[in-house]
């Protein structure tokens, strides 16, 4: 008879050998999966996990692209980790990404052609505050009226998608783009764009921000006043209250900062790989982002990781894709097994396993 | 620049594994980067069915691989460029959103051809190829107009770009033409493949009375949708979507991209590929009429045949004036035919049709 026993305290070393289970229990699923698709196994496996770093045919060009796809992911759950451990619900980033970059953007359109060194700061401050405000919205409803800020991020979203499309089709349209939609690409446009910082790397100012905002997180949950008030409102609601947390500021400063970080990924995301305002720009970084978040458990390091293995499936994915033959769905399939796999092992982070015969009365 | 640079030495490393190509050892490798999934019965299930006509016509000489479902965006540039640092000597970018990435691409793969799909960016390497669908809408028009018992025709829109508006102005003034009375309802779904929300508008435009329903977007859903509500005729869209013949769907319009894609594959193979605008209708047969079914009264059926025979000798225009905007200004006089320029970049609609072009 196996038996679960709750643990007094979730078990340190499980929390962190479970991801590396998980992944292993993913590879060997996967693996029946595309065995059952007819592809060989361990071949569809390296190309996914080891091609993008390894292979000397794509990885010089892949393994910058890693960063490129992670950085957003990483910036976006960053600040959504601050909100869902004190049971603040933001589930609207990707309307925050989308508001960011159409505000960031359009200042820079404004500027148009004139070249000057400042141009670049002021797209992302306006995008920034373009996701912060987009959050004040659910934030201020939930702080004055006590509406549930999981249904109107969530509804914003698609507010947001409707402006992205009227943006992309009017006022930010490209002048000289033959009556087609979508903005001017800020490739051509130097003092707008958000280019490489280091040749060849990947590394553009998204990235630099996606690794500031962990150290920060990081520096905010270990050490400031205000990550012990959002752990303490997380963990014991009624104890924090009694202990001087002041709910309202706490629902504001959550939202509004994952907010302001939704919205410079946004921001560097239209700057630079998008290159323009499109009407289907936004491609679900503010979703994926919420299952990054509780891939890496909430925790800034682990999200850092996170974002980069969810990037690697991706891009590993794609190469799987077209270079084997796997059906898109079946990519799709495997990112969710690893999702399942890491909530699966969870048991055995705050359970013991015992075997043993139960007592018979 | 050290990225080109990198780039360009892997584009000699495939420069040199291609070389093998001159000698007829290796196959020509020919990428596909698809808007939605192969098995999605409409636009990108055509271009699908080019790449296997590829396969079939060549055979060993050729390898084809693709993707399907790539977002229009910062994600194509990377798939594109995957597919170039892969080995393709051919890549078929198949959705103009992939406009910007296929020539950013194309300009660090000199050696490696691209095709774009209904845009209007070409490069030394760059080609773009589009169907005149517009034909196909006149043929659909009349059908609408004839067929119509509330007058009152749905059109399910993708995205306001030219392509699009061209259809929706080819329909109606075919549909006018016969039926003085017609109406058009137009929704934008503001995607190319959904088949949630195409079914809601489809939904939305019959509640509204509307019995002929017109589509732009590539899933079944909304024949699906028309086949419930009874009474209701629909077109196939992009392929034929024969499996609701004879009722809803009456007829359709069919992407038949296969010539070209065998005959631009061969222009690589024997190394004579240029870059270059292609455009063709119903004539060549990149646009083709599907049956249409026992549900069209006889007269109109025979109606449609002959404006389908005139539009593919060329005898007839389906922009021909006199032809008004929708303000009420002049656009085309009598006899005066509409140029490629225009159509190419049209953003108006044509007098009578109400509503307003969203931007």
């Amino acid at each position: 008879m196996i038996v679960l026993e709750k643990r007094p305290q979730p078990s340190k070393l499980w929390t962190a050998i479970t991801p590396v289970f998980a992944v292993v229990a993913t590879m060997i699923a996967g693996g029946i999966m595309f065995a059952l698709l007819g592809k060989d196994p361990f071949e569809a496996i390296r190309t996914i996990f080891w091609d993008p770093l390894f292979n000397e045919q794509f990885a010089a060009f892949s393994r910058p692209q890693l960063l490129v796809k992670a950085a957003p992911l990483i910036l976006i759950a960053t600040g959504l980790a601050m909100g869902f451990r004190a049971g603040v619900w933001n589930i609207g980033a990707e309307g925050q990404y989308i508001i960011g970059a159409l505000s960031g953007a359009a200042v820079g359109l404004a500027f148009y052609p004139t070249e000057s060194f400042f141009i670049f700061p002021l797209m992302v401050i306006a995008g920034a505050l373009g996701g912060f405000l987009w959050a004040m919205i659910p934030g201020l409803l939930k702080v004055k009226f006590h509406t549930n800020e999981i249904l109107v991020s969530l509804l914003l979203v698609y507010v947001a998608e409707f402006i992205l499309a009227s943006m992309a089709l009017g006022a930010l349209r490209n002048p000289e783009g033959n009556g087609f939609p979508g903005s001017r690409n800020f490739k051509d446009y130097p003092s707008a764009f958000n280019a490489e910082l280091l040749p060849n790397t990947g590394l553009h100012w998204g990235v630099v921000a996606a690794i500031i905002a962990v150290i920060f997180a990081y520096v905010l949950f270990s050490k400031h006043m205000m990550g012990f008030h959002i752990r303490l409102a997380g963990q014991a609601p009624k104890a924090a209250r009694f202990g001087g947390v002041d709910p309202a500021r706490l629902i504001l400063f959550c939202l509004g900062t994952s907010g302001a970080l939704a919205g410079l990924a946004g921001l560097f995301e239209v700057s630079g790989p998008a290159g323009q305002v499109s009407i289907d720009f936004n491609v679900g970084y503010g979703f994926t982002a919420i299952i990054v978040a509780f891939l890496g458990r909430l925790n800034p390091f682990g999200i850092l990781l996170a974002g980069l293995l969810m990037a690697l499936t991706y891009i590993g994915g794609e190469l799987a894709s077209f270079m084997l033959g796997v059906p898109t769905a079946a990519i799709q399939a495997f990112q969710g097994m690893l999702l399942f796999f890491l909530l699966a092992v969870d048991v055995l982070t705050n359970y013991r396993i015992r075997f043993g015969k139960r007592k018979v009365a | 620049m050290k990225r080109r640079t990198i780039l360009a030495g892997a584009v000699a490393a495939l420069a040199l594994t291609t070389g093998a190509f001159a000698d007829g050892h290796a196959k020509t490798k020919v990428g596909f980067i698809f808007v939605g999934p192969v098995g999605d019965g409409g636009w990108t299930y055509e271009h699908n069915q080019g790449r296997l006509a590829v396969e079939a016509e060549f055979g060993d000489k050729v390898e084809t691989i693709f993707q399907e479902s790539v977002p229009e965006g910062a994600d194509a540039e990377r798939v594109i460029t995957q597919m170039a640092l892969s080995g393709a000597d051919l890549i078929f970018t198949t959705s103009f959103g992939y406009m910007d990435p296929t020539n950013a691409v194309a300009a660090k793969f000199p050696n490696v051809k691209f095709e774009h799909a209904t845009g209007y960016k070409r490069a030394d390497n760059v080609s773009t190829y589009s169907a005149r669908f517009y034909e196909g809408r006149a043929v659909q028009g009349h059908i609408a107009g004839k067929m119509t018992k509330t007058n009152k025709v749905g059109y399910i829109a993708s995205f306001p770009i030219p392509e699009v508006i061209r259809g929706i102005n080819a329909a109606y003034i075919h549909a006018k033409k016969v039926n003085p009375d017609v109406e058009f309802s137009v929704v934008w779904a503001y995607t190319w493949f959904d088949p949630a929300k195409e079914a809601d508008a489809a939904t939305a435009l019959i509640e509204q009375g509307a019995d002929v329903i017109l589509q732009h977007t590539d899933s079944t859903a909304p024949q699906a949708a028309a086949q419930k509500a009874g009474n209701v005729i629909t077109f196939g869209q992009a392929s034929d979507m024969s499996e609701y013949a004879p009722m809803p769907r009456v007829s359709s319009i069919i992407d038949n991209w296969a010539p070209y894609y065998i005959e631009r594959v061969k222009a690589v193979m024997d190394g004579t590929w240029e870059s270059t605008d292609t455009w063709d209708g119903i004539g060549p047969g990149m646009v083709g009429i599907g049956e249409i079914s026992d549900a069209v009264p006889a007269d109109v059926k025979a109606e449609a045949l002959a404006l389908k025979d005139s539009l593919a000798d060329g005898s007839y225009h389906p922009f021909t004036g006199p032809l008004k905007k929708q303000d009420g200004s002049d656009w085309l006089a009598e006899g005066e035919t509409a140029d490629d320029g225009t159509l190419a970049g049209m953003n108006f609609y044509l007098e009578g049709i109400t509503g307003d072009i969203p931007n």
